[in-house]
């Protein structure tokens, strides 16, 4: 227990020490303890993860705290760590490792330096808090506190209007999502009595027997609604359509925020928690086939929008979206541990990815149109190095860590015999060939090709320090290799049996590991599957329309200008929540403040109830007239009315 | 329970209604010619020379309450001395505390001049 | 020595040791003069360690004279409480008696004495004990009100606190002779058990006493109407003596509601539920409503006091185990509460000038930021937002409520806990939001005094944030005395 909470707690007190303590530490103090702390819950996580994994390990259950007991429920803060929680504290804690060094190089002429290391060890720690949790209050507390780290990263540099506008949407769409979230865990409570993860999952088929009628005649499962609610959450932290809109723009914050948090950790937060809520979720067919259904969905339309981007950020950013699509599908599929699988080799590759463009960024004295790059390849070779392995797992390039995972999720959800199955997968296969499509397409619009730089970009032009490029390749590493040993284990072995829970009948990762011998014989399975064939034809059709015919795809957007301009404008979603959601709240909210804030609020019941209790006050104070016999007589009055209560009771 | 006190009640009606007659009478019948003597304080037969309401040293007090400390403490000390056979080596342990906390006390009064007059 | 004696000494050690301490500083006092300045405050400390070392170690479970003193888990937490405060107001008391050149032994010796009359009153297991411990309480508290004899407010305030408090006094010992009459015993298990056995009608005699009882309690507690006393003293007093009286004495008036009605009379519990009630209830409206009008910092803080009064005796009221749980945390959270408002007084109180008027308050934030946070932070407390100790002790009191189904009472205290949020927020706005007020001195009070200050308000957040830890502590305290 007490090494669980070292690791949930050494990157608070860095943050804290970083924080409030940063203009005396200096700099470097603010860097070198806040690196120390992680380093040393990764070194931990690391330790409990290998625990796990010896045979026969338990998951650890227990309680830290009991913060208070209310009518029967039991509000703590606690531990669950089992093999799921212990991959996921090694996840985040590697890749926030990584950041934080690169970050050193990244941020060292930014005066908020000391902010940002406090920031993203905060951030470490409320992320800790999310996966460790045994209750619902402190996934609760987890989900907000990562909530409002994104929200302050995303408006780090918050003298720019554009990322005061990023954060403030981040926050809204989230709000949207975590209102859902709330309910869910709401209805969940009020069903079983209990926050405990335990309790609840043990209550879940009593849970998945009840209905309530939600409009008259209207029933509904419990168990699907308070499902469909939780992934409402989800949907909104894993930005999945519709709410999706925050991701793309919270790119305004530093770039190692949006490999930290809004590609490898955060947004994965409502996969894992969907994961987690397996045993919930396995209990209603219909809403894993909604979870299932937006998960594709969102794979293919959102890939889509990558293809026309220009910002090299927010490309990343619409396949990070494309990405989330591909795990929560597998979710839906009931393939949890394909999906899990899937984030952490994307928390591999994505976090990579978007450090190589900053590393490019950094290059380019912060410029961000892949227009105006090109040919960087023998100015930046560590990051164009990197950045081919990153992209090649990213399109799942056989043998790369991306070719496992996704492979393996594909095959799931083509298995899955639920409501919505094969819609979703032909999303998701299509989604193959999109996803090599603009992959490469960023990839070879900015290191191949002519160099489209200006005069003082190249004139600057040179390989980012060690402190990008080291974690760069430590990155890769994984990217490269970490598919091969893993795959085996966490698909087909059994490896999450104490921690996800899957119905017999759904088991698709069962009758898929039935015919698995091995990563090399997957291997050369998936050679001959259409996902390769399609992410290679992606591959050669981004070379084709970039690089040796760089008109043609004018020549595509003028001809079919209808499906440009819905591309570009990423099919109307800004649009309409600005002129309809926005401005319709701020047209009621006006009317509201109008009539009912300034006329009956302000006006009758505040200033009036402060007049009258003024009133009152003044009138009441004359009582104390400071004379020794008033007082006297009041008590005399009070002990007479006292005695006369006692006999009035005779 | 409260019944036993009913003969109480009984005398404290017939004392205040005599008292009100008797007043009552002494106004409806008496005839006041009031003067300066007749309205002054009655004082045993001496002369009315001053306010009764006038102010005691604050020595006199004093002097009061220091008496009444250890003057008590005679009245404490008789039972327990008839008795010191019975009460034993505890008695007498309890007593010697006690004196010790009269004795500190004492130092106090007499350090701080509560015994001056002046 | 005879094993009478031992027993009795090792039954009533603490008490004993703060005796002997008492006796020790009053010499001291004498003798010491001006030579050792520092002496008497030194003994009083080393008198509070022996004490809590002693109260600490020795078992939990003795009484003497068949009940008539008690010492068990409740008295032992009480009294432990009781030392750290009284050390906490020794250290706030330090340097302002320093500043006014004021007698420091005087005022030692008598919260000392304070500090004895609460012990008896808090191990008091018989009406007479408790009498006992209340008188010499009291009688250490009017003159500790007066302990400046020739400020003219001082000594108003003492006369007037004497005065009431020897009515409210009269009618305790009136009230418990009524109840000796009804069941012909004093300790409060033989009591108990004597109103067991008289089925059938209520005993009257002792219905009628409970009347009496609760005025004394109430004036011990400050609540409507026998608060008469409180501004008057908290503003004629000087500020180290309102810190005492504001605080420690709360103790020893839970221990008096708690002994005598919770223990003594608990078979008539129905009457002074209703008793407490309705004092409560009053208090709470009238300390919030008057304090909006109050100009002064001392007197809006008394009668703040009589509102949380109320909250504390809502508590009693609602009955039950949870409610008088309630009701014990409450009034431990306030005593950390007021001792770091009345702390922040003293500090904001210039050598040989009191910090009374608003005025003092203003812009403090500009003149002092961290010490505007603290007073912030215990405003935001007394209001009751979370996650501020404020809000649990409000929060269980009125769950407690409802769990007695007293809805009406419980809408009636929301609301008044919202008007008094009016006052509160006052201070905040002119901390943060006034420009500072000419008599701008640089404030650079003792490291002591700036760290017990910073310690004791913090405390105000620690116990909202973890208030788990308490509440069990009070539980445990209250588990061996009623159910």
């Amino acid at each position: 227990m007490a090494l669980h909470l070292a690791i949930v707690l050494a990157p608070l007190a860095a943050a804290i020490i970083a924080g409030l303590f940063g203009r005396w530490i200096g700099r470097s103090g603010a860097h070198c303890v806040t690196i120390a702390a992680v380093g040393a819950s990764f070194l931990m996580s690391v330790i409990v993860l290998l625990g796990q994994l010896e045979p026969g390990a338990l998951p650890q259950n227990e309680t830290v705290y009991t913060w208070l007991v209310t009518d029967g429920v039991r509000m703590e803060i606690g531990f669950l760590v089992d093999r799921l929680t212990a991959l996921m504290m090694c996840v985040v804690t590697f890749v926030s490792l990584m950041v934080h060094v690169y970050t050193i190089g990244y941020m060292h002429e930014d005066p908020g330096y000391q902010r940002f290391f406090s920031y993203i060890s905060l951030f470490t720690f409320a992320m800790l808090m999310l996966v460790m949790a045994n209750n619902f209050l402190q996934l609760f507390f987890g989900w907000e506190a990562v909530g409002l780290v994104s929200y302050l990263l995303i408006g780090f540099w918050y003298t720019r209007p554009t990322a005061i506008f990023a954060n403030m949407k981040a926050f809204l769409v989230n709000r949207v999502g975590d209102f859902g979230f709330l309910l869910g865990i709401a209805l969940l409570l009020a069903s079983s009595g209990s926050l405990d993860y335990a309790t609840v999952f043990a209550k879940a088929p009593q849970i998945a027997q009840q209905t309530m009628e939600i409009a008259p005649g209207t029933t509904w499962s419990v168990m699907t609604l308070a499902c469909i609610l939780l992934f409402v959450g989800a949907m909104g932290k894993s930005a999945q359509m519709p709410l999706h809109v925050w991701l793309p723009d919270s790119m305004e914050g530093p770039t190692p925020i949006s490999a930290l948090i809004h590609a490898a950790t955060m947004v994965t937060a409502g996969v894992f928690m969907v994961a987690r809520m397996s045993p919930l979720f396995e209990y209603s067919e219909t809403a894993l086939s909604v979870v299932l259904v937006v998960g594709a969905t969102t794979a293919l339309l959102t890939g889509f929008i990558g293809v026309v981007q220009h910002d090299i950020k927010r490309v990343v950013a619409y396949s990070t979206l494309s990405q989330l699509g591909y795990m929560t599908a597998a979710l839906g599929a009931s393939a949890y541990a394909a999906g899990i699988f899937h984030l952490m080799t994307h928390a591999f590759f994505k976090a990579l990815l978007f450090l190589a463009a900053g590393s490019v960024i950094v290059a380019l004295h912060h410029e961000q149109d892949i227009r105006r790059m090109g040919g960087l390849r023998k100015h930046l070779p560590v990051t164009y190095w990197t950045s081919l392995v990153g992209s090649l797992a990213l399109i799942g390039f056989p043998g790369f860590a991306g070719f496992f995972s996704k492979d393996a999720l594909i095959e799931a959800v083509e298995l899955a015999g639920r409501a919505g199955a094969s819609y979703a997968s032909f999303c998701l296969i299509a989604g193959v060939f999109v996803t090599a499509l603009y992959s490469f397409r960023m990839f070879f619009l900015v290191f191949h090709g002519k160099e489209r730089l200006d005069e003082d970009a190249r004139h600057h032009l040179h390989e980012s320090p060690l402190v990008i490029t080291v974690p760069l390749v430590l990155l890769a590493i994984p990217s490269l290799v970490i598919g091969w040993p893993t795959i085996g284990a966490t698909l087909f072995a059994g490896y999450f049996d104490a921690a996800i829970f899957v119905m017999p009948g759904n088991d698709v990762l069962a009758r898929l590991g039935s015919d698995f011998h091995g990563a090399g014989g997957f291997l050369l399975h998936g050679l001959t599957g259409l996902p390769v064939l399609l992410s290679v034809a992606g591959v050669a059709a981004a070379w084709y329309l970039y690089l040796y015919r760089p008109a043609v795809p004018e020549a595509i957007a003028t001809r079919v200008a209808v499906l440009h301009r819905l591309l570009v404008n990423k099919y109307y979603f800004d649009d309409f929540n600005e002129k309809v959601l926005a401005r319709g709240a701020r047209l009621t909210g006006g009317a509201l403040w109008r009539f009912g804030d300034v006329a009956v609020i302000d006006g009758a019941l505040v200033n009036g109830s402060a007049r009258l209790v003024a009133w009152a006050a003044a009138i009441v104070r004359l009582s104390q007239s400071g004379y020794l016999y008033h007082y006297a007589f009041a008590m005399i009055i009070g002990l007479a009315l006292l005695v006369y209560w006692t006999l009035g009771g005779v | 329970m409260l019944q036993n006190y009913l003969p109480v009640a009984v005398f404290l009606g017939v004392a205040l209604a005599l008292g009100l007659i008797l007043l009552g009478l002494g106004m409806l019948l008496g005839r006041g010619r009031k003067d300066a003597e007749k309205l002054s304080a009655y004082e045993c037969g001496f002369e009315a020379f001053e306010d009764t309401r006038m102010k005691f040293d604050v020595r006199y007090y004093l002097v009061a309450i220091l008496f009444i400390v250890f003057d008590l403490e005679i009245a404490f000390l008789f039972p327990w001395a008839v008795s010191l056979d019975a009460l034993g080596l505890s008695g007498l342990i309890a007593m010697t505390v006690f004196f010790a906390v009269l004795v500190v006390g004492f130092i106090y009064e007499w350090k701080k001049g509560a015994l001056e007059w002046d | 020595m005879s094993n009478e004696l031992v027993q009795f000494l090792s039954v009533v050690a603490p008490e004993a040791i703060v005796g002997t301490g008492i006796c020790v500083v009053l010499l001291a006092g004498l003798f010491a003069g001006d030579r050792a300045r520092d002496a008497t405050y030194l003994l009083s400390m080393v008198t509070l360690v022996a004490a809590a070392w002693v109260t600490g170690s020795a078992a939990p479970n003795g009484s003497l004279t068949g009940g008539a003193f008690v010492v068990d888990s409740l008295s032992v937490v009480l009294k432990m409480f009781a030392y750290a405060a009284v050390a906490a107001v020794l250290v706030y008391a330090r340097a302002y008696l320093v500043g006014r050149r004021m007698d420091r032994s005087e005022f030692h010796l008598l919260v000392l004495f304070a500090l004895l009359g609460i012990m008896v009153m808090v191990s008091a297991g018989s009406f007479l004990v408790m009498y006992l411990g209340l008188e010499t309480l009291s009688l250490a508290l009017y003159a500790m009100v007066a302990v400046e004899r020739d400020a003219p407010m001082g000594a108003e305030a003492a006369i007037k606190y004497f005065v009431l408090g020897a009515i409210a006094s009269g009618c305790l010992l009136y009230g418990i002779s009524l109840i000796y009459g009804a069941t012909g015993a004093l300790n409060f298990t033989d009591v108990a058990a004597a109103l067991q056995t008289t089925t059938g009608a209520r005993p009257l005699a002792a219905a009628v006493g409970i009347g009496f009882l609760v005025v004394g309690i109430a004036f011990k507690f400050g609540a409507v109407p026998f608060h008469t006393w409180l501004p008057d003293v908290y503003q004629g007093a000087p500020a180290c003596t309102t810190l005492f009286v504001a605080t420690v004495p709360k103790i020893a008036a839970f221990s008096l509601a708690l002994r005598m009605l919770g223990d003594g009379l608990d078979v008539l519990a129905s009457d002074w539920r209703f008793l407490l009630g309705a004092v409560a209830i009053v208090s709470v409206v009238v300390g919030n409503l008057i304090a909006i009008a109050q100009t002064s910092i001392r007197r809006m803080l008394a009668y703040s006091t009589v509102g949380h009064v109320g909250f504390i005796l809502l508590g009693f009221a609602s009955g039950g185990a949870e409610g008088i749980n309630a009701a014990l945390f409450y009034t431990l959270v306030y005593i950390v509460m007021t001792m770091a408002a009345f702390g922040l007084v003293i500090l904001l109180s210039p050598a040989g000038q009191e910090a009374d008027a608003f005025d003092d308050l203003r812009g403090l934030n500009q003149r002092s930021p961290w010490f505007a946070f603290l007073m912030l932070l215990v405003m935001v407390s007394m209001i009751g937002v979370p996650p501020l100790a404020g809000f649990w002790a409000k929060w269980w009191v009125l769950s407690a409520l409802l769990d007695a189904g007293q809805l009406s009472l419980a809408i009636v205290a929301v609301l008044f806990s919202v008007v008094g949020a009016f006052y509160y927020l006052r201070v905040i706005w002119l901390m943060y939001f006034e420009p500072p007020a000419m008599t701008g001195a640089r404030m650079a009070p003792e490291l002591d005094l700036r760290l017990l200050l910073s310690v004791n308000a913090l405390l105000v957040l620690g116990l909202g944030v973890f208030p788990g830890n308490l509440l069990r502590l009070c539980a445990r305290a209250l588990g061996a005395v009623s159910g």
